[in-house]
Parts: structure tokens; C-alpha cells; sequence
């Protein structure tokens, strides 16, 4: 393949690109660029955190799982490029010294980097942009120090973006919705990469070749987000981050748990249609999407169909989907905020969810009108609580009727037990999280983010 | 003076630009070979039939080797000799290295480790505690025991008594930079090698050992780690003898470095432990009898578990006198990676027992766990009695009496626990818990002989100061804290001195960088060096210009002798044109210490560093999640070397602490297979996992005993803080109910709930 981009601000065209190749590894063998460190391979560290320039945003990316072909038609800044050529140092870099923000040093460019991202977006929140990078030696504290000292500090001129490149057509990174459903519809057995949050661990773990690839990252169409009658369409190609700031307003129970979803990093990267069609039982845009009654759009060719969302998931690992069929789009139906997403994990931030629960529970004059209830993590795929959607509907809200959907839970689900947690800790705290959406809606205090010392 | 100051970490603009140099980021020349090994999927029996010739085939790869192709067994122990580089055909756990790829790039000698076709003979696997004391699987013939009085009549003439047990986890290091090491071939078949090592001259040994070098035949190098935490003690062996093998075979320089999962799968990590105990006391809560049992999981060969499990029993007293004590230590071997050092070696886990003992009796009485806790706290030096150490060392300078004190009114404890109590009847869902808990480390190596440093220093005849000792560098910013003592030294500003690679050459038989001893010893060698020129110069100076050696003066970057008012550079020239020599070594050795391990008595300590913390929490009842909302920390650095790298320590070794007994979960599977080998399910603490508020603060009172400066060590000991974040979990389930709280660690939210609803059920 053919990839053109830019690096440090200096124009790359590579030719015959092994497109499994990251840009990691490029980036250390290739151009001895070594200040871009490898952790952990995976997308899980922040070390490898890179600045990728677009033509709308700026955002820390992780070059560990980056393939070369994600790069086309943008601008790369590495850690060799944020303090100024004659050797000034970033704001960033003279308070992460100034506060003792490094011991072994190793997570340090990556940490630079994502704060160089941060501040020139003027992002404050240090402890969610900072969420994704790991630090085994300071424990954080001098380092979130740094960053907000430095928030107020200008961004230097020689931060300023390049122009993009121009890119010569690459026919595996199509640039419209047509020239993709042609592509798929003739090679029904490519891989599709978007992010490649999930397909380069592919690569760096499962040391797999990637069938045939496809990139989506050029096709505008799947960007798209629009108000129709039905609801909002948003396209497959939506990354994480942009689906945080549409959900904010609309769903904020949704935003908040997108803000633990993956890292900045990997929310700069993974996308809403990837998280679906991956089929993932532990994805965690599934439940809340489904407890909204979302529709999805699918293309084979020049066939479009649209399926309600939990209709996708057929069993563990299969899903409704034709060869040569992808996800164009996504549509949640408008309405009132009446959810509530619960993520369970080990960590706080960036961990897989053990349970994900997604609560959509209407009431009316003191009786449950409508419920949807999903979950992710509960069965081998995202599931719909219907046995206990059924208990509720009609009943009055109170909590008795909570106590009366006891059984239903076990005829919902019966989970499977793993290294996150257990299967009677899943059932259990899936059942726990209707009482919690039930205390929080009679306005008992429930959330741990509200406690402060 | 230049030491005390709060400089930053020598290499900190090299860090923050991505400048500073790892194993990984030396340039290599064309031709470098990359090394990966091929593991066991077994964790025990036998190699049936093997079968290597797709690896061969595989692409890049140039050559293949396993047991019998290698010079010697190769052995990578730090200890019992137990550790062969690659099976020699018996298999002990799942992870354990079988062949060693050698290819032309990284990942083409990963891809081809993959292709192995091996047959196994398996046999059942011993894997938990419960199986390895079924089998008798253990390191030495019987469990260690040490005893001083009889516990068990003080037990049951005591007004009270109480047993239980708690379950403790390991922890994986999680260094940043996973292991690595590099090989130079030389002429004379000598080996350079760089390595991710705290132990260069273990690295030295086991590769000439290997390779059936005298010692002097191969050179250690290693200017950084990134991050160690003991995980770098004896776990970087395997790479550096892999690679100085394939360099002798190939003739071309070799790198290995692990993927991380290949980290997780092959190197050991902390022990966990089972500990119970029994322990009888009185209406305050005072304890008359103690005894614990500790078992501890330790892998499939010895590595450092004996001294491990010796500290384990060092510190099962914490800060508490213990009139009646006996402890019984069962080192066990098992199919698992074998752990090895951690960040407190064995300390941590004898803590946390004695400290589940201190919240058992306080729930037990209804009294306030640092109501029990100061109970039987040591003496203050001003009382006498309750001094003496289960193993019979005085505790001279136990300052937790003033230090609880002081954190409880800068922490506000009484008031918060007050308003914790009113808030906690108020909320059904959410409770919070509030914990203040000591620590009392010892420090040395208790294997007395390790207690030595050398140091070599070089003045130029432009004033510039080069430094070399035998500490590595992992973070902690020992190279910054010595330089800062070589300036003092000779009075000159801190960018005179260049700390240079840690290197077998310049300074030989050197122990580990661990047991928090880098600054003790390394510090006071160095000191010794600079003493030793400066002495030289202040003669030549005196006889030049008049007046004592003695009362040549080296401050602000001048030399004074007599009239005589030199730059530091002045004075340098001068000596060298006068024929002085301007380079010395410098030794050290840990005065007072006689440690009698087999019978656990004498003074393995030459003196306790102090902290204590004061942690709050918030669970949720309903699922066992919880947040750490406010963390206070005093400790003792004594008089500091570097108020600001110390405070990184306090601060970094609190959040790993705490990281340990909650979030960071080893599970591995029925058949012996580690199941979170990776960050994304391995989770260490991330930002929002640091306390929203955290007060920091050093009990700034010189040590006295007579270290450099009147310091103190610091790397270990802030880690066991974390301890409070356990007890204030403990105290938040205890809220739900009346039943008895008994929270394994880690405490996950899965076990958080667990606790909850057994208190709940009052039972």
C-alpha cells in the first residue's frame, strides 16, 4: 500500500507499506525515532501516546496499535518534536521538571505528549486526559501538579499544526461510502479496520496477518452525524470521543461512562461501529444503545437494511451481518433522559467492564410504563433483560416490585465466571444496579463520584 | 550545602524529552540479532517429543537453541542454582522458558517461538497453598520457626482471645520497560552487556559463570532502568545469559527484551500469602500472646523466597510490642512463575497480618483500631521496657508516638471519624472508613554480607567531577542524590558533577540496589572517595600556601588554604600539576549488625525508618465499588538527602502500596495458566486512583544512627502506607452491620461485597 503523511512536520510518502506494520514499530526501527516508548503493545499504557493532527481536532493516539495506512493524510507529532528545534522546552516539559513528574523516566514521553495534547486544546481536566498513561513510580500526583500548572501557559508557535497533506488515491482506504460498499461487496473478505483498537492487538498479540484490509478512517459518510425524524444517526465511523460530547447533553449517564471507556487515547481511536460489529459480549456501547432502542443501518453493496440493534447479536462471536455487509450508521431515537448506564470494573478508569448495565426504566403516574434493561458482560452477548422488563412493566415503582423481578434476573442470564469477576458477583450486582437506579430516582444518594472528604 | 536540597532527578530534561536512553533505545549496529524464547504450556511434567523445524524455518530466524545446544545449564539463579536458562526436559510452570529464538528482528523471533510442535507427558500441578502442604512442597525441610516465651498459655490466660486468617495476593512489578538486555561480543571472547538490571554484578557473574568466563571477562553496564521495584533484582538474569549465549554462537551483537504478556507469563512477581493467627489480649486491647502461621507461595525454584519470607517474619510485629511470639514461616514451592523481590521483600505481607490482628481485636472490643494500635505500640526511648523486637533487637528510636500524633491533628482524625460515623447512619448505600496505620521497616540486608558499597571518583584537572558507584538508577534518583552528596563534598555546585553508567569495571562486587539501601551505602562510599581527594588536595594546598590541611575550606564552589582564595578548578589544576593524585575509591561496610537467621535473633537492622498514614474511603454497598477520597502521609526520611525525590517516593510507594490490596489482581486458571498477563486485565492504579486530597509531609528528624547526612532510607517503606487504604476499607464494610469484617487483599470490589454481605448477615 501507499501512505502519505506527515511527521514532525515533514512530508512522508512510503510505498509498499506492509499495512500491519505500526507505527510504533516504524517510528523506532525505521526513522530511530526512540523517544516513542513500547510498554505494553496493546493500547493499555500510554507510552507509545502520539499527537495526530486531522482537519478538525488534535488528539493523543497510541502508536502501538496504529497501522501505517491510519496515518494517511494526517500530521504526526512525536516526542521529539514538542520542545522547539533550537531545544526550549514545552510548557508542559518545564513543569512535569519543575514538579518532579518523572522518576524512571519511561512513561515521561508519553505523558508529555498527551499533555501536549491537552494543552493546546485547552483541555484542563488533566486527570481524564491523563487517564489513559500509565505511571508506575509517582503515583500521579506530580504529575496532575504539572498539568495544571501549565494549563495557563500559552502554546508555543512551534506547536502550531502544518497544513495536511495532499493523498494520492490508495484504493484500500476508500473515501466514500460508495467506493467502500463497491470494495466490500466485491472482496466480501477483507477485514474491515477502523480504530484498530481491536485489529492491531490482532497484530501485536495474536502476531496475526491481516486478511485483505480495508481502511475506513477516509470515508467522510461515516463521520456523518444528522437529526432525522426517527432520532439521531450517527455514523459508524464516530469515534468515542465525538460520541461523549453527543451523548453529554442527551444522555449524560451514557457520557459519563464513555468517559471511562478505553482512554483518550483509545476513544481518539476506537469507533461506535467497531464497538458493535466486533460482536463483543463486554462492548460497552451495546447496552446503553440497546436500552435506548437503537436501530441499526447496514449496506451490502448497494442493499441497505436496518435491524434493531439487540436483533444483531445472534450467539457468542455471530452476529447478523452478510459478507460484504457493514455498518453505515446508527440511530438512537429522541427522548426523554430516563438513563442510567452503571460500568463495573476493577479500576475506575480505562478497565474492561465486568458488568455493564443499562437502565431505561419509564414511569407513569407511579407505574412502570415502559423498561429496557441490557446488559454487557452477562451472557455471551449483549442481552436484553426482558424476563425482568416484564416483572417491572406495569407494576407500581416502588420496591416491592424491585424485590418481585428476584427470579426473573436468573431467567435472564446466567453468567459466566473469569478473571473480572465471578458469576455470582455478576448476577447479583446486576440485580443491585436496579436497585440503585431505583434509589437514585426516589433521590437517594448512590454515586461514589459525589462523596468528597 | 548541595545535599537537603530539593533538586530535580539528574536526568529529568533527558525524561521529559524523550532523550533519556533504555536498553531498547542503544543503537545497535547492522547484523544485531533479536531473541525470543519459546515457553511451556504446561506447569509440570515432561517434554515427550519436540519438534523445532517450522521455528527453524521460520522466517528471519538464523538459529535455534535449547538445553543441550548451550555451554553449561546456564543457570539464572540468584541463589540455589535451580534455575537452568531452558528446560532441561522437566517442566515447572506454565511460562517457563523450553528453546531461545534467534532472528533478525524483534518480532520475527516472536513469531517463530510460536511455531514449536511439542508433545508433553503431564503430571497434576501443584498450585495453591492447600496443595503444596498436601504434598510437602516446599523450600527447606520444614517450615522456619522463631519464638520468644511461650505464646500459647499467654493466649489462653489472656482475657481474650482471637484467631482468624487473611488471604494476601501478589503483585506484578509492572515496570514500565519490560526486562531487557543487549550484548556486545568482544575480541578475546569478552562479553559487554547492557542491562535492565539493579544488580550488574549478578548480571556479570551469571553470564561468566554460563559461559565459563572468569569474571573479569565480561563487563555490566546499565545507566537506567524503567522501573524496577525488585522486579530487576534477579528476574533480568535469563535475558542477559540468552543473550551473551547467542552472541558467542553468532559472533553479532543480541538483544532480547520481553513482550509485556512475555513478562507476566516468564518472571516472578511478589509472594502472596496466607497468614492466620491466634492471639489473646486484654480489655484495651493490649496483646500478651501472638502466633502466626505464614505460608507463602513462592514458585517453582528458590530465587530470593528465603530471605523473602524472613523479612515476612521480621515484620510481623510492624510497630507493636509483642511480649509472647512465636512464627512459623512455610515456604512453598509450587507450579507458578517463582515470585521473587518486590518493594518491601516479604515486609508488606508480615505487616498487613499483624495489622488484620490490630483491626480483629478492635472490632472485637468496639474500640477504635488506633486506640488499639498505640496500645501496643513500642516504647517511646524515653520509657523503658517493650522495646525489645521479637528477634531481640531494641527499637531506639521508635518516633510513632510523635508522628501518630502529629498526622492525627494534621489529618483531623478524630473529627473526621466523628462526622464519618453521623454520615454513615445516614446513608444506607454509600458508607465511608476512615483508617490511621503505622510502619516500622527494618534497614539492611539481612543477609549481612550484602551491606557493602564501593564508589569511584574522579576530579579533572578543570574542576569537573565524574562519579561512579555501585547503585542503579530505577527512578528513585539515587545518582541525583549521591551527586548531590559528592558536591557537598568538595563544596561545588551540583553541574560539576557528572554520575556516570553503573558499571562492573569501575567498581566491583557490588550488592543489588534493593532492601531501600542504595543511598545508605552508595552514599557513604562516595562520601569516602571525595573525602580521600579532598583530603589529598587540602594538603598540597596547605603545604603550598600555609596553614592545616585541616583548615582548608571547600564551599561555594572555593578552596581556602591560608591567604589563598581558589575556584574549586584553581585548586584541581593546581594539585594535578603538583603530581597529587586526583582519583580515589571509596568503600563502605554497615557497621553494628550480627543476624543469626536460623534462630531469628541478634540485630539484622541498623536502624527502622518510620511513617504512618491516614487514609478515608467511600464503598458502594451495592456493588463493592469504592473510591480513596483523602490520603495524609508522614514519613520518616531522617534528616533528607532530597526533600523532593523523597516525597516522590512517599508519594509513588503510597499509590503502589494501595494498588496491591485492591485493584491489582493475580488470577491464574485450574491448570496453572496466568490469566492476567497484560495490562488490559492486570490493572495497576491510574490517575483517578490518586487520592483527590493528599497531604504529604516528611518528619524531618536526622537519624541517629550515623548514616550520610543523618538520613534515612526511603524506597521501600512509604509502600507499606498503603496498608491504611486496606484498613480504611475495612473499616467502611465493618458500617454495614454487626457481623465480623474479614476483607482479603486485594480487596476488589467483588470482595468488598463479599465482606459487606457477610457483615450484613452478622456472621
Amino acid at each position: 500500500m501507499d501512505v502519505s503523511f506527515l511527521l514532525n512536520g515533514e512530508s512522508i510518502a512510503l510505498t509498499g507499506v506492509d499495512p500491519t506494520c505500526t507505527l510504533l514499530e516504524w517510528l523506532r526501527a525505521d526513522r530511530n525515532l526512540t523517544g516513542t516508548k513500547e510498554g505494553c503493545n496493546e493500547g493499555d499504557c500510554g507510552a507509545c501516546t502520539v499527537m495526530m493532527i486531522d482537519t478538525d481536532r488534535r488528539v493523543a493516539i497510541n502508536a502501538c496499535i496504529l497501522l501505517l495506512p491510519q496515518l494517511q493524510g494526517k500530521s504526526i507529532r512525536t516526542i521529539e518534536a514538542i520542545s522547539a528545534p533550537d531545544g526550549k522546552l514545552h510548557p508542559v516539559q518545564d513543569a512535569m521538571i519543575t514538579h518532579h513528574g518523572s522518576q524512571c523516566g519511561f512513561c515521561t514521553p508519553g505523558f508529555i505528549v498527551s499533555m501536549a495534547v491537552a494543552h493546546a486544546n485547552g483541555d484542563k481536566d488533566a486527570e481524564t486526559a491523563l487517564s489513559g498513561n500509565l505511571c508506575r513510580c509517582t503515583g500521579y500526583a506530580p504529575i496532575l501538579r504539572a498539568a495544571r500548572a501549565a494549563s495557563d501557559m500559552p502554546v508555543p508557535e512551534w506547536m502550531s499544526d502544518p497544513s495536511l497533506p495532499e493523498t494520492p488515491a490508495e484504493p484500500l482506504i476508500p473515501e466514500t461510502a460508495q467506493s467502500l460498499a463497491d470494495l466490500y461487496f466485491a472482496n466480501p473478505d477483507a477485514t474491515l479496520v477502523a480504530g484498530a483498537t481491536d485489529v492491531g492487538l490482532w497484530v501485536t498479540k495474536g502476531l496475526q496477518k491481516i486478511n485483505s484490509p480495508i481502511f475506513l478512517h477516509q470515508v467522510a459518510e461515516l463521520n456523518n452525524v444528522t437529526q432525522t425524524d426517527a432520532g439521531l444517526r450517527i455514523g459508524a465511523g464516530v469515534t468515542m470521543d465525538q460520541m461523549l460530547l453527543l451523548m453529554t447533553d442527551r444522555h449524560p449517564s451514557y457520557a459519563e461512562m464513555l468517559r471511562r471507556y478505553g482512554s483518550v487515547q483509545v476513544r481518539a481511536s476506537a469507533t461506535l461501529g467497531g464497538n458493535i460489529a466486533n460482536g463483543s459480549p463486554i462492548g460497552d456501547n451495546p447496552p446503553p444503545l440497546m436500552a435506548l432502542g437503537a436501530t441499526l443501518h447496514l449496506r451490502q453493496g448497494n442493499r441497505r437494511r436496518d435491524l434493531v440493534l439487540e436483533d444483531f447479536f445472534l450467539d457468542y462471536g455471530k452476529q447478523d451481518r452478510a459478507p460484504g455487509e457493514f455498518i453505515e450508521a446508527v440511530t438512537v431515537p429522541d427522548q426523554p433522559d430516563r438513563l442510567a448506564v452503571y460500568k463495573l470494573s476493577k479500576r475506575f478508569d480505562q478497565d474492561i467492564s465486568a458488568v455493564c448495565g443499562a437502565f431505561n426504566i419509564v414511569v407513569d403516574a407511579g407505574q412502570v410504563s415502559k423498561a429496557c434493561i441490557a446488559f454487557g458482560g452477562m451472557a455471551g452477548i449483549p442481552k436484553r433483560a426482558t424476563a425482568v422488563e416484564n416483572v417491572l412493566i406495569g407494576r407500581p415503582w416502588n420496591e416491592d416490585t424491585i424485590a418481585a423481578t428476584w427470579d426473573a434476573w436468573e431467567s435472564d442470564f446466567s453468567p459466566l465466571s473469569d478473571m473480572r469477576a465471578s458469576a455470582d458477583y455478576r448476577l447479583t450486582t446486576a440485580r443491585n444496579m436496579l436497585t440503585r437506579y431505583f434509589i437514585a430516582d426516589i433521590g437517594g444518594a448512590v454515586d461514589l463520584k459525589e462523596v468528597t472528604a | 550545602m548541595t545535599h537537603a536540597k530539593p533538586l530535580p532527578h539528574d536526568a529529568a530534561r533527558l525524561h521529559v524529552t524523550g532523550a533519556a536512553r533504555y536498553i531498547d533505545d542503544i543503537p545497535t549496529p547492522r547484523g544485531t540479532l533479536h531473541l525470543a524464547f519459546g515457553l511451556s504450556a504446561i506447569a509440570s511434567g515432561r517434554i515427550l517429543a519436540i519438534d523445532l523445524s517450522m521455528v527453524r524455518a521460520a522466517e528471519g530466524v538464523v538459529a535455534v537453541l535449547q538445553a543441550e545446544d548451550l555451554p553449561s545449564a546456564c543457570d539464572c539463579s540468584p541463589s540455589a542454582h535451580d534455575e537452568p536458562l531452558l528446560s532441561d526436559g522437566t517442566l515447572h510452570y506454565i511460562g517457563q522458558p523450553i528453546f531461545l529464538v534467534v532472528a533478525r528482528s524483534h518480532l520475527a523471533a516472536r513469531k517463530a517461538a510460536q511455531l514449536a510442535d511439542i508433545a508433553y507427558d503431564k503430571t497434576s500441578p501443584i498450585l495453591t497453598i492447600a496443595d503444596a502442604l498436601a504434598a510437602n512442597s516446599r523450600f527447606e525441610d520444614g517450615p522456619r520457626i522463631w519464638e520468644r516465651g511461650d505464646p500459647f498459655p499467654a493466649i489462653s490466660d489472656a482475657r481474650h482471645q482471637l484467631d482468624g486468617s487473611i488471604d494476601i495476593g501478589g503483585q506484578e512489578h509492572f515496570y514500565l520497560e519490560g526486562q531487557a538486555a543487549l550484548v556486545f561480543p568482544q575480541e578475546n571472547a569478552d562479553m559487554v552487556v547492557h542491562s535492565s538490571t539493579q544488580h550488574p554484578t549478578e548480571i556479570q557473574h551469571k553470564v561468566a559463570h554460563a559461559l565459563h568466563l572468569p569474571m573479569h571477562a565480561v563487563r555490566v553496564e546499565t545507566r537506567r532502568m524503567g522501573g524496577g521495584f525488585g522486579g530487576k533484582e534477579s528476574q533480568g538474569n535469563a535475558l542477559a545469559i540468552a543473550c551473551a549465549v547467542a552472541a558467542q554462537a553468532t559472533g553479532q551483537p543480541c538483544k532480547m527484551r520481553y513482550d509485556r504478556d512475555d513478562d507476566f507469563m516468564i518472571t516472578g512477581k511478589r509472594h502472596d500469602f496466607r497468614i492466620s493467627y491466634q492471639v489473646g489480649f486484654d480489655d484495651q486491647g493490649q496483646i500478651a500472646g501472638l502466633s502466626f502461621r505464614q505460608y507463602a507461595r513462592c514458585g517453582w525454584a528458590q530465587d530470593l523466597s528465603l530471605p523473602v519470607c524472613d523479612r515476612a517474619m521480621l515484620h510481623a510485629d510492624n510497630a507493636y510490642y509483642l511480649p509472647t511470639i512465636r512464627i512459623e514461616s512455610h515456604r512453598l514451592r509450587t507450579n507458578t512463575q517463582s515470585a521473587t523481590a518486590f518493594r518491601g521483600f516479604g515486609g508488606p505481607q508480615g505487616m498487613v497480618g499483624i495489622e488484620a490482628v490490630m483491626d480483629q481485636i478492635a472490632a472485637y472490643l468496639g474500640l477504635d483500631p488506633l486506640d488499639v494500635r498505640r496500645k501496643n505500640y513500642y516504647n517511646a526511648p524515653s520509657k523503658k521496657g517493650r522495646r525489645r523486637t521479637p528477634y531481640g533487637q531494641i527499637v531506639r528510636d521508635f518516633a510513632l508516638h510523635e508522628m501518630t500524633d502529629r498526622l492525627m491533628d494534621t489529618s483531623h482524625y478524630m473529627e473526621r471519624r466523628n462526622a464519618i460515623y453521623q454520615w454513615n447512619a445516614k446513608n444506607p448505600v454509600l458508607k465511608r472508613g476512615l483508617a490511621l496505620t503505622p510502619v516500622k521497616f527494618g534497614i539492611s540486608f539481612t543477609l549481612t554480607h550484602l551491606n557493602q558499597a564501593g564508589a569511584l571518583v574522579h576530579v579533572y584537572q578543570d574542576g569537573s567531577i565524574s562519579l561512579n558507584h555501585g547503585g542503579t538508577e530505577m527512578g528513585q534518583g539515587l545518582f541525583q542524590k549521591v551527586a548531590q552528596i559528592a558536591a557537598s563534598r568538595f563544596g561545588v555546585g551540583i553541574d560539576l558533577v557528572r554520575i556516570t553508567a553503573t558499571d562492573t569495571s569501575k567498581v566491583p562486587n557490588t550488592s543489588a540496589t534493593a532492601a531501600s539501601s542504595g543511598s545508605d551505602l552508595n552514599g557513604m562510599a562516595v562520601a569516602a572517595a571525595c573525602d580521600t581527594i579532598r583530603s589529598r588536595i587540602a594538603a598540597h594546598l596547605a603545604g603550598k600556601y600555609g596553614g592545616t590541611p585541616r583548615g582548608v575550606i571547600f564551599a561555594d564552589g572555593r578552596v581556602i588554604a591560608a591567604d589563598a582564595n581558589l575556584s574549586f578548578a584553581e585548586a584541581a589544576q593546581s594539585a594535578y600539576e603538583a603530581r597529587v593524585s586526583l582519583s580515589s575509591t571509596g568503600f563502605y561496610k554497615t557497621p553494628k549488625l550480627k543476624w543469626d537467621r536460623l534462630r531469628g535473633a541478634g540485630r539484622p537492622f541498623f536502624y527502622y525508618a518510620y511513617g504512618a498514614a491516614c487514609s478515608e474511603v467511600v464503598i458502594d454497598t451495592l456493588t463493592g465499588e469504592y473510591r480513596i477520597l483523602r490520603a495524609d502521609l508522614l514519613h520518616d526520611a531522617g534528616a533528607s538527602l532530597n526533600p523532593a525525590l523523597d516525597i516522590g517516593q512517599v508519594e509513588g510507594g503510597f499509590v503502589q502500596g494501595a494498588g496491591w490490596l485492591t485493584m491489582e489482581e493475580l488470577v491464574w486458571d485450574n491448570k496453572g495458566r496466568l490469566q492476567t498477563h497484560a495490562p488490559a486485565t492486570y490493572k495497576i492504579p491510574a490517575t483517578g486512583d490518586t487520592p483527590p486530597v493528599f497531604n504529604v509531609d516528611l518528619w524531618d528528624a536526622p537519624n541517629p544512627e550515623a548514616t550520610i547526612y543523618r538520613s534515612k532510607a526511603v524506597g521501600e517503606p512509604p509502600f507499606m502506607l498503603g496498608i491504611s487504604v486496606w484498613s480504611a476499607l475495612q473499616q467502611a464494610v465493618a458500617a454495614t452491620g454487626t457481623g465480623q469484617v474479614h476483607l482479603n487483599a486485594p480487596a476488589t470490589p467483588e470482595r468488598v461485597l463479599a465482606a459487606v454481605e457477610r457483615v450484613r448477615d452478622g456472621n
